[in-house]
């Protein structure tokens, strides 16, 4: 995953978890340790896209304009990274070593878009704060021990 | 999820009753699966019903989802699963393999309540992993189970056609 799409996922990730919330570039960028002029870029993109919304002003920042429960990680990705298949049928008078490795490379392509395309952004959220709450149960238990 | 959105499912999960599947649900049961599916196979699930609700009940869930006010007696979803094991070596653990909720009820709640009522009767009967498989391209059944907190497991599916 490149590192335009990570970025983009965080920052979804940051702002959906309080959707009425603002949260500026700047904070973003330094929790994530990425420069504010990169992460700029990418919320530009995530702003044409409809997913997050920018508020100008004092305490401005973005806030997220999205569908939690129905964005996926493929296609905060798409948004980045070209995603059409990592292999696709073209001459068929092709070499047999290269259909045969075309066929491996599209069943990994296969398997990966079938679980970014099912992992939303709400789930996404839910799957941190499961690993939250598991961690603080660790630390009780440790603590009792 | 918003806290609205948790209240809303909460309250629609309270008008939703989930309990084990009787002789006299089979129909509608057989008939949800004909609307999702579009086949009727009256023979699989007479069998089914016999094998997951009439015998080892200890370890075979077949559970209904019934609504309980303007559609009380309307079976809204079912999720069947067995516990089962050291198939591949496994220790024992849940299988679902048979989950439908009716698409005209999608949102309110049904296939969560579903979901925790089987995880429950397994966490019940010793078990502490539960699994399922998902046909790679149902996006929809894929999300509702990785949002319920499954992810890929240990196993990988492998198939070969015996026309090659």
């Amino acid at each position: 995953m490149q590192k335009s799409s990570r970025l983009a996922i965080f920052a979804l990730l940051e702002l959906a978890s309080d959707p009425e919330r603002q949260v500026s570039v700047s904070d973003i960028g330094e929790k994530y340790g990425v420069s504010a002029h990169h992460l700029a870029k990418v919320m530009h993109t995530l702003g044409r896209a409809g997913l997050v919304r920018s508020i100008r002003g004092v305490g401005g920042g973005y806030s997220f304009a999205g569908n939690a429960r129905r964005v996926t990680l493929l296609d905060i990705i798409g948004l980045f990274e070209d995603i059409s298949p990592a292999c696709a049928p073209r001459d068929p008078d092709a070499p047999t070593a290269e259909k045969a490795l075309c066929q491996v490379e599209a069943e990994i392509d296969d398997i990966s878009k079938a679980t970014l395309g099912s992992i939303t952004i709400s789930t996404m959220l839910k799957n941190i704060r499961r690993i939250e709450e598991k961690s603080a149960r660790a630390l009780q238990e440790d603590m009792a021990g | 999820m918003a806290d609205s959105e948790e209240m809303l499912d909460n309250a629609l999960k309270g008008r939703i009753s989930i309990r084990r599947a009787r002789a006299e649900d089979l129909d509608q049961v057989i008939a949800l699966d004909a609307k999702v599916t579009g086949l009727a196979k009256l023979d699989y699930w007479q069998d089914i019903f016999e094998r997951y609700a009439t015998r080892r009940l200890d370890e075979r869930f077949f559970l209904v989802a019934e609504g309980s006010e303007s559609d009380a007696g309307t079976i809204l979803g079912f999720i069947i699963g067995e516990v089962r094991g050291w198939e591949f070596g496994s220790a024992p653990c849940g299988w679902v393999f048979a989950f439908s909720v009716d698409p005209g009820t999608r949102l309110r709640g049904v296939g969560e309540s579903l979901f925790e009522a089987i995880s429950d009767r397994f966490r019940a009967a010793g078990i502490r992993t539960m699994r399922t498989m998902v046909a790679r391209d149902n996006r929809l059944h894929m999300a509702f189970f990785r949002s319920e907190g499954m992810v890929a497991g240990p196993y990988i599916q492998l198939e070969k056609s015996l026309d090659d």
